[in-house]
């Protein structure tokens, strides 16, 4: 016999967890009491939100299913923001929340929250285990959700009697689950009718998103886009999911995506989508986006398909799975039919591309954010994995680095969470030691899970902060400058701590760079140090804008660019 | 916007209901109205809902719904060829001057007085939607003090479930 604990960290051995995140508290005594004697790794943040976004940067970095834990109460509402972020990104994570006794439930016991209430909404599952007979099966069932079909997070509330009670640990076989069944493999007769529409089309266009990351489908996707001839256009979210620098790669679309990319999707004939949910900030508004094209969508969630845009053929697969089958079926058809129109369009999207590519005034004697990125691009040879906070640094991290393989970046795209960047450039260190790990950070989102350092020095990772500093809430500002008359109602942060002097207080590196001509120099010389976290204060242009911009709400008409 | 009867096969476990009435205000689906019962297998319960929406909305909602882990089976039963009944009780103002004329008009409907006071009667009436609609409406220049009602269940037609039914 075992405790309801003793499963649970048994069950996780199982599952081939050997790295949680976890905060304790007083209804998780039981279980911190087993984690003392087991051998899984066990890092505690010094907040639980830096847990959790930990664990998803793990989860990101290595395509691993990310564990973490909080007390019940404050514990498990400071999990809130990451498991609602896990959900908007399809995360795989298992998230377990203390519970207090199952009869105290309902009378306000102390520190009793409601999560699985709480968390509704933003769970892909959540079970509260109610019988310790149970805990082996509904941990197997928990992680068989959070990573197949659309990942996402699963929670699972642990009432401290359960924990405690007694039980005959056996591993299920397998999971039994009536209501889900993810569909893997595409349906053969609408990949083909997918085929026929690409192999006809004169202007095609593939938009890629998160899904062939997750799917790491990006070796197909090469060779589907080399057979075909047809260029590839990523969402944010996909970077990675295809090479940065590939001769089909025209770029990212949306809100502040390349022009070259935009125009491609305003007036295509075909647009293949793949793992992508058309989100309003890559498509702009609905009605200026590929209007007079055909589209098909493969994408494992079948409520992505047709969700914002109507979809001509719908293909529910893996896509790694449906880019498999549907190489297998590629020779029967004849890629050269409209070679010279194909050619045109390829040519007219590297023009577009040569009228506009993602630029900045690379003559100013001050530090350009984007400067700073492009040479922490240069410096690691486009291989660092790259995570982001929110706002202007994200955006630029995504225009001046160019990615190799999926899993190299790591950003809140769906809920924009400020202060996810550093706790998730931790977890992806600790998941992948042999990779240099930079967090592209904005001087107000660093401030959000600050507490981290501590985490960092603690367990020795060595992340590098680069924080763009431009002393305000940029993004904000750019908002207000360009939509509200520079009415700039709180966005200024011109009060802020000496970043270097605080990184030192915690045991870290802090540098801070004002020069120009000292950037490579500290990107360089922040690689060397490897038993700690490095935070550059870069003191960048406060003025710089992002462009392109296409403002909410807008079509790709109305896209600004930058002034020239 | 159409009137959608869907018919929602559920695991009986924890919570199962509010991912589901949460899942429609959530993502701003209204409910007309949603009756939740047991079935013949006891880990498993039935749920019909109404709603309101426009193709696409019917689609989205369809489509969330079969997303939830513990929903093992979704069917929009207005597609196919069904039966639809719902049960009300009406307390309509019925003098003794009037009572003749209300229970002429209930068992036209084939309803059933179920209560009777010197002011009031109770009336229970069964049938699909429209019967309902066209009974109240009749009722209203009576005076209706109130109306409970179950909400809709249904039911294909044929030998198969409903929920093996296309
Ligand atoms: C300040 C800010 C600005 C932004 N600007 C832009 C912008 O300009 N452009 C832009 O594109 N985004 C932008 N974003 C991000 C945006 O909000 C969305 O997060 C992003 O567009 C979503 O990309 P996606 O749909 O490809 O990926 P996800 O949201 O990750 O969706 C993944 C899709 O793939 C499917 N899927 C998952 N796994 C699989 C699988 N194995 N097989 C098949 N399908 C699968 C899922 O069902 C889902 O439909 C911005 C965010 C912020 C915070
Ligand atoms: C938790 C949270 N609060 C508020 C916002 C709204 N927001 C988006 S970007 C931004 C400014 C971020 O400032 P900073 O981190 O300095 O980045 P910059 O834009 O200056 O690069 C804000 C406040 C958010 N995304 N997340
Ligand atoms: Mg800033």
């Amino acid at each position: 016999m075992m405790t309801g604990a003793q499963i649970l960290i048994e069950s996780l051995k199982k599952e081939g967890v050997d790295l949680i995140f976890g905060y304790p508290g007083g209804v998780l005594l039981g279980v911190y009491d087993t984690i003392y004697d087991s051998d899984i790794t066990h890092i505690l943040p010094r907040h639980e939100q830096g847990g959790i976004h930990a664990a998803e940067g793990y989860a990101r970095a290595t395509g691993k299913v990310g564990v973490c834990f909080g007390t019940s109460g404050p514990g498990a509402t400071n999990l809130v923001t990451g498991i609602a972020n896990a959900h908007m990104d399809s995360i795989p994570l298992v998230v377990f929340t203390g519970q207090v006794a199952t009869s105290l439930i309902g009378g306000d016991a102390f520190q009793e929250a409601d999560i699985i209430g709480i968390t509704r909404p933003i769970v892909k599952h959540s079970y509260m285990l109610t019988n310790v007979e149970e805990t082996a099966s509904v941990i197997k069932e928990a992680f068989h959700i959070a990573r197949t079909g659309r990942p996402g997070p699963v929670v699972i509330d642990l009432p401290k009697d359960v924990m405690a009670a007694k039980a005959k640990f056996e591993w299920p076989e397998k999971v039994n689950l009536t209501g889900y069944n993810p569909t893997v493999k595409g349906h053969l007769g609408q990949i083909k009718k997918m085929l026929r529409l690409l192999e006809s089309a004169k202007k095609p266009v593939i938009y890629m998103g998160g899904g062939v990351v997750l799917s790491e489908a990006n070796e197909e996707l090469v060779k589907f886009s080399e057979i075909t001839g047809v260029p590839v256009v990523s969402s944010f979210l996909g970077l990675g999911g295809f090479p940065g620098t590939h001769e089909n790669f025209v770029g990212w679309l949306g809100m502040h995506g390349n022009y070259a990319s935009n125009m491609a999707v305003s007036d295509p004939d075909f647009i293949l989508a793949i793992g992508t949910r058309f989100s309003d900030r890559s498509t702009g508004r609905l009605d200026g986006f590929a209007p007079n094209a055909k589209i098909a969508h493969i994408d494992v969630d079948p409520a992505s398909i047709s969700k914002n845009v109507q979809i001509e053929v719908p293909i529910v697969g893996d896509c790694k799975a449906v880019l498999k089958q549907a190489l297998g079926e590629i020779d029967k058809f004849n890629w050269d039919k409209n070679a010279s129109a194909r050619k045109d369009w390829r040519d007219q999207i590297k023009a577009w591309d040569k009228e506009h590519p993602f630029d900045y005034d690379r003559t100013a004697d001050i530090i350009k954010p984007q400067y700073v990125v492009e040479t922490i691009y240069k410096v690691t040879e486009g291989d660092a994995i790259i995570c982001t906070e929110v706002g202007q640094n994200q955006m630029w991290a995504g225009q001046f680095y160019k990615f190799k393989r999926p899993h190299q970046f790591i950003s809140s795209g769906g809920l924009g969470t400020m202060g996810y960047g550093f706790p998730a450039a931790i977890g992806a260190k600790l998941g992948c030691p042999d990779k240099e790990v930079f967090d592209i950070a904005g001087d107000g989102s660093i401030l959000m899970n600050i507490q981290e350092l501590t985490t960092a020095v603690q367990n020795k990772v060595a992340v590098k902060v680069a924080i763009l500093n431009n002393r305000y809430l940029g993004m904000i500002r750019q908002w207000q400058n360009m939509f509200f008359n520079d009415r700039f109602s709180h966005c200024n942060l011109e009060c802020q701590p000496d970043f270097v002097k605080l990184a030192e207080a915690f045991g870290a590196v802090g540098m801070r760079i004002d020069r120009k001509e000292d950037v490579e120099n500290a990107v360089r010389e922040s690689l060397k140090i490897k038993d700690r976290p490095v935070f550059m204060d870069f003191t960048v242009d406060r003025n710089e804008n992002v462009f392109p911009m296409i403002p909410a709400g807008a079509s790709v008409s109305e896209m600004l660019l930058m002034k020239k | 916007m159409m009137r959608h009867t869907i018919s929602v096969l559920v695991e009986n476990k924890f919570g199962v209901l509010s991912r589901i009435s949460g899942l429609f205000s959530g993502r701003g689906y209204n409910i007309e109205s949603l009756s939740v019962n047991r079935t013949l297998d006891e880990n498993v319960s039935i749920m019909t809902i109404v709603t309101m929406g426009d193709d696409r909305v019917v689609e989205q909602i369809i489509k969330q719904l079969r997303k939830l882990v513990n929903v093992i089976r979704v069917r929009n039963v207005s597609e196919m060829d069904h039966i639809e009944r719902e049960m009300i009780l009406v307390k309509v103002h019925a003098t003794q001057r009037t009572r003749p004329d209300v229970f002429n008009i209930v068992s036209t409907f084939r309803g059933k007085t179920v209560d009777i006071t010197n002011e009031s009667v109770v009336i229970e009436l069964t049938g699909a939607n429209d019967k309902i609609l066209a009974f109240l409406n009749v009722m209203e220049p009576y005076g209706i003090i109130e109306v409970v009602r179950t909400g809709a269940i249904a039911i294909g037609r044929g030998s198969k479930m409903t929920s093996e039914m296309k």
